[in-house]
């Protein structure tokens, strides 16, 4: 079970303009997969970044532990909470086991030297993303979705309790998206590692977050279970569109349906329960 | 289902493998540099045997050689290898910092503004010496810290930091050259030395005074080795990985201009060698490996091999900048072609 605790505590964040983030106030659960969704530039990946200190609050506090990360030694910070930004860069030509053994400097001092532990944590972090056959391959050669496996196995070589990730899986086609989710979820389960990402996309949000976190200009709509934060009501407040719940089959979860303006077969006063029973008739 | 060859890959023989071909190939390059060292104290106007070289080498009164290699061809072949590291590891360093092979301090400006200082602290001042150094130095700082100030909007972007850095470096340009032209009693030679650079006349105190500053600023850059490594994932990443970027930031531009501008202030800026070891290095080595010591000897080599030339292979006697000038030219023409075409970086 993972010990960790993460709070967020009244942070506001501002880019030398206007603020990004208003006062906001966030408990993570210890142990879970966080997922935080929102419309664009609703300040999702700035508070990804306060979380891991990429910018400082000019006012509030995260709390790691109950320490202020902001006081925290960077490299300690580093060896509990790595990140896996929105567009990393690879240096070119370099390879995968290179890149991936760049994940373990913060457990190196000055002076000391790579460690067997050090390649067993690349090992690893290389076995379980699938990654081990592409290890004296170059990056650049590599397809979007080995890539991004690539990535996140050098985020679980720095093998921190605690990993945020901002669209992991934005630039992926569906069955890698589903391979690096269900890759998260299992680190989630398997050893406890606590998730905290930004997703675009709201059904697989749902799918896989244990708790859902939803942004509106720069501060929480709403947070809970997926249950309770993914409703029309919340739909209509984020993003400004309306639209209908449905149980996913697959999942049991629920499933948002959006409504534009074009193909659409409802009437207005449809009722959303009887939508549901038609489509599950559908499927079956 | 097909049953796939369990993988067998053992990351502690992976790493040993590239480690040693980079210990190799540096070890490679020092030889090189010894080796074309050796060969410049021997051939210049007349052949000086090996054995006269070395006598001279370890002070002894060699009637001839005591003047052609002790006075003539040591200090400038020194002089060539302290300012070719200092160049080569600056330029690395702010090439790996910025993540641009464009953004060398050589093609943003901090070269020329170290060299207008010198020229305006000899001609205008009529200072000479450490004082030279000193202005050199100030002026280095001062210019990064410009175009640092220049390029400042939500952070810095290697772009507009270098565009910014072009537009200082030619108002620097003809700075020098009014300074230069207000000195009518100055050679042809000494007015390049400023423009291109040159080891012509140089004295063995300045390499001992060069040495120092490569011992000093390049000791700090070597002791962020491990963080530039991290910079080249990005900001985010190298933040991300327990790297302080800001502080790392202010060390390396310290350490940078220190090493840029107390070779300037002795040869002048010597084109494009900041410019072009980086590249070469990682043409050689891979884009494995910290760069900053490869860096280091290609920069020397080239200094030192281009300055021969300069002196022996041509019709005339031109500065070492003049052919290094002209090897670098092309390369800049053809990095500015290919970021126009994919936007990639070092």
């Amino acid at each position: 079970m993972n010990p960790h605790s993460l709070s967020i505590e009244g942070i506001s964040v501002r880019y030398g303009g206007p603020d990004i983030l208003h006062a906001l106030d966030l408990n993570v659960p210890a142990g879970k997969t966080t997922v935080i969704v929102g419309a664009n530039a609703c300040g999702k990946s700035t508070l990804l970044r306060a979380m891991s200190r990429l910018v400082t609050p000019h006012h509030g506090q995260v709390l790691l532990d109950g320490k202020a990360i902001h006081r925290m030694a960077s490299r300690e910070l580093a060896r509990t909470l790595g990140l896996l930004p929105q567009s990393p860069l690879a240096p070119e030509g370099i390879t995968v086991a290179d890149l991936v053994g760049r994940g373990r400097a913060p457990h190196q001092g000055m002076f000391s030297r790579w460690t067997r532990e050090d390649d067993k944590a690349v090992e690893h972090a290389l076995e379980v993303t699938g990654t081990t056959a592409l290890a004296e391959r170059a990056i650049d050669e590599l397809s979007g979705g080995q890539r991004q496996r690539v990535w996140i196995a050098m985020a679980l070589a720095q093998q921190t309790d605690i990993l945020l990730l901002d669209e992991p899986i934005t630039f992926l086609d569906i069955r890698h998206q589903i391979e690096v989710l269900d890759l998260l979820a299992e680190l989630n389960h398997v050893q406890g590692t606590m998730v905290v990402m930004v997703l675009h996309d709201l059904n697989l949000a749902a799918r896989y977050a244990d708790n859902l976190v939803a942004m509106v200009d720069g501060r929480i709509h709403a947070a809970g279970s997926v249950e309770q934060v993914l409703t029309r009501e919340t739909i209509r407040a984020v993003f400004g569109v309306d639209s209908r719940i449905v149980s996913d089959p697959i999942s049991g979860r629920p499933l948002m349906l959006p409504i534009g303006r074009h193909n659409n077969m409802l009437r207005e006063d449809d009722d959303p329960v009887q939508v549901r029973i038609e489509l599950e008739g559908d499927l079956a | 289902m097909i049953t796939l060859p369990a993988s067998s890959f053992s990351n502690a023989e992976d790493r040993a493998r590239r480690l040693r071909r980079e210990a190799g190939i540096t070890m490679i390059l020092g030889a090189l540099l010894l080796g074309v060292f050796g060969l410049t104290l021997m051939l210049g106007q007349s052949y000086t045997p090996p054995g006269e070289v070395l006598r001279v080498l370890l002070g002894e009164e060699v009637p001839g050689a005591a003047f052609t290699v002790g006075q003539l061809r040591l200090p400038r072949a020194a002089m060539s290898i302290l300012a070719g590291m200092s160049f080569g590891l600056a330029g690395v360093a702010f090439q790996i910092m910025l993540r641009n092979p464009l953004a060398s301090p050589d093609i943003i400006g901090i070269s020329s503004g170290a060299s207008a200082a010198a020229v305006f602290a000899i001609v205008v001042l009529s200072l000479s010496g450490t004082a030279v150094s000193v202005f050199a130095v100030m002026a280095g700082l001062g210019v990064a810290m410009t175009i640092y100030a220049l390029a400042f909007r939500d952070g810095v972007v290697g772009t507009r930091l270098i565009l910014i850095g072009i537009g200082v470096s030619a108002m620097l340009d003809s700075f020098i050259a009014y300074v230069l032209l207000q000195a009518p009693e100055w050679t042809l030679q000494e007015a390049l030395r400023w423009l291109t650079g040159s080891v012509n006349s140089v004295r063995l105190d300045q390499a001992a005074a060069l040495a120092g500053s490569l011992f000093v600023f390049g000791g700090l850059l070597l002791s962020r080795t491990r963080e530039l490594e991290a910079l080249r994932l990005g900001d985010d990443s190298a933040a991300a990985l327990g790297v302080n970027v800001t502080w790392t930031r202010i060390t390396v531009i310290v350490a940078a201009v220190g090493l840029i501008a107390m070779a300037t202030a002795v040869t002048g800026p010597i084109a494009f060698v900041a410019f072009l070891a980086g590249p070469i290095a990682v043409r050689i080595l891979g884009p494995r490996a910290s760069l900053l010591i490869p860096s280091a000897l290609v920069g020397a080599l080239l200094v030192l091999a281009s300055d021969y030339v300069g002196q022996f292979l041509l019709p005339s006697r031109y500065p070492v900048g003049v052919v290094t000038g002209a090897l670098g030219a092309p390369y800049l023409i053809y990095l500015i072609v290919r970021a126009n075409r994919t936007g990639r970086s070092l």
